[in-house]
């Protein structure tokens, strides 16, 4: 077998940010429509604790397996735990998930503007840094990068600030960029930047417990692609990018260089796939894809979760990193011969079955895999829970199913067997509805887990992409791969795997 | 049956695109006046 490139390791992590809930996208229109609106969301708020509990954050942190998931009665968010969030699932297997006090100070030590993007008052100021310098991750350094040095202003509604609030209490404002060129930019308004600030924080946090559960420094990282769904730049380059290399230098990478890649929801998977590709060609040696949490998604289904007087559940900002290198014998290997990775051709048509043609079927017929080879699937994985309540059903349980109906329709796969196999390919949906969190590849963590102990031999990703929303094309995308335990544990003594 | 009708099309990114319905809806006549796929996740 030729040597692949492998994904050495991962993170995954969230930002429990309900107070940022209002200037998610569907929120904020709303309460621009109707400002009563803006209370009624505040009521149904969960706690810090209650979002540690809540069983799919648990999974997304590795803290249970999907497997596990299944098992548990929904619904889930009636799993409320104790008062006081509990200190061992605050920190899962792959990450953490932290509270939003901590994630304000993240966003402070994000910004790097003169004058300041968010702007605190002393008080608040001194209680951020001491947060983030008693982060293990962050520490003293990290800290060091707030200081205070404008004076605060009372009046900062004036100028469209957006007043950012931690369990009712104001912490400060976040402004448009007030410099000369920027305050007549329609891009560089206050909530626009808090977006983009929003993805570099949470990205950076992933970024920071990547390079911790591999052991490395931030300078021995050679490359970062981001793979987030902002669009920072100004009015003459809209989308221009650079939050790889953003990231990256919020962690000190000092030795990498970096590009965003874009491809809505798929952004990931593809990301993913060119990182494989340019250390095969020896182009780079270590590259971290990396993507930050996307705050227009936060609360985008808030308005059934209220007519049932349920709390909202999209109050987190997820995050996820991942370390691609070349075949180190023991990592899962990402294939990537000829034909092995699922695309969507152009000239494909968009019925569901041309596109499961070309991502599905095509990749397994050219690697000459039947479906049955292939362990576990995973697909969009977004939280049922959340699209249940919002009208659009069990969107994972879907993807299933179609998968399903390709196998019977290639007659690799008994009609009358569907259900029994779907529950041994699949897995529930566990991830924060954030477009490209939830495409596929929360499950790389808990296949690479599967994969030490042998459990899962080959895994499929398939990722989802809505290309149509930017209103240049009627096509959607699709793309996949396929990730297989190394072949170089067949046989090698237990003891000697990397632990 | 769908001749000279003038029909609005929703559409849905993981069931049935609005452009696939379209197409359907062309081939038996009809005047499609708007369509729209919409991505709920």
């Amino acid at each position: 077998m030729a040597s692949y490139p492998v994904i050495r390791n991962c993170s995954y992590c969230l930002a429990h940010v309900p107070d940022l809930v209002r200037y998610g996208s569907k929120p904020r229109r709303e309460i621009a429509r109707n400002s009563a609106v803006e209370q009624h969301i505040t009521d149904f708020l969960r706690s810090y604790s209650e979002a540690v509990s809540y069983p799919p954050n648990q999974t997304f942190l590795g803290n249970s397996t999907p497997e596990e998931l299944a098992k548990i009665p929904r619904p889930w968010y009636r799993s409320t735990g104790s008062a006081e969030p509990e200190k061992e699932k605050q920190v899962g297997k792959f990450g953490e998930i932290v509270d939003q006090e901590f994630f304000l100070a993240l966003i402070k030590a994000a910004d790097i503007l003169t004058p300041p993007l968010f702007q605190t008052d002393g008080h608040h100021t001194d209680t951020l840094k001491s947060r983030l310098h008693s982060h293990p991750l962050f520490g003293f350094q990290a800290s060091g990068v707030i200081s205070q040095t404008e004076k605060y202003r009372q009046d900062d509604t004036s100028l469209k600030a957006l007043p950012i609030y931690h369990q009712a209490e104001l912490y400060g404002f976040f402004h448009r960029d007030e410099r000369a060129e920027g305050m007549d930019d329609e891009n560089l308004v206050a909530h626009d930047l808090l977006e983009n600030l929003c993805t570099k924080a949470s990205g950076a946090l992933a970024l920071k417990w990547l390079l911790s559960r591999e052991g490395i420094g931030p300078e021995d990282v050679d490359f970062l692609i981001s793979c987030g769904e902002e669009a920072c730049g100004d009015r003459y380059q809209r989308g221009g990018g650079g939050m790889a290399k953003a990231i990256g230098e919020m962690c000190g990478c000092v030795n990498a260089s970096g590009v965003d890649v874009k491809n809505f929801c798929a952004a990931p998977a593809s990301a993913l796939i060119l990182a494989g590709s340019l250390v095969q060609a020896g182009v780079h040696e270590r590259i971290v894809v990396v993507g930050g949490g996307s705050l227009a998604k936060l609360g985008m289904k808030f308005e059934p979760f209220i007519a049932q007087k349920r709390f909202i559940l999209e109050d987190c900002l997820a995050s996820m990193a991942f370390l691609v290198t070349m075949d180190d014998g023991v990592s899962p290997v990402l294939r990537l011969e000829p034909g092995a990775v699922g695309k969507v051709p152009i000239g494909a048509s968009t019925s569901e079955e041309s596109v499961y043609r070309s991502y599905l079927v095509e990749p397994l017929r050219n690697l000459g895999l039947r479906f049955t080879d292939i362990d576990k699937y995973a697909t969009e994985l977004q939280n049922p829970e959340i699209t249940e309540f919002s009208g659009s059903g069990d969107v994972v349980k879907k993807n299933y199913r179609k998968i399903a109906a390709m196998a019977v329709l290639s007659h690799a796969l008994e009609k009358k067997d569907m259900e029994t196999w779907i529950a041994a390919i699949g897995m529930p949906g566990f991830a924060p509805t954030q477009g490209h969190i939830p495409s596929a590849v929360p499950y790389i963590g808990h296949a690479m887990e599967a994969m030490r102990t042998g459990s899962v031999k080959r895994v499929m990703f398939l990722a989802k992409a809505s290309i149509f929303l930017n209103r240049c094309t009627n096509l959607f995308d699709g793309v996949s791969f396929i990730l297989e335990r190394n072949p170089q544990l067949a046989g090698r003594n237990k003891n000697r795997e990397r632990k | 049956m769908l001749q000279g009708k003038k029909i609005i099309v929703f559409g849905e990114r993981d069931d049935i695109t609005a452009t696939t319905i379209t197409n359907c809806l062309k081939t038996a006549g009809a005047e499609v006046v708007y369509e729209n796929t919409a991505c709920f996740v």
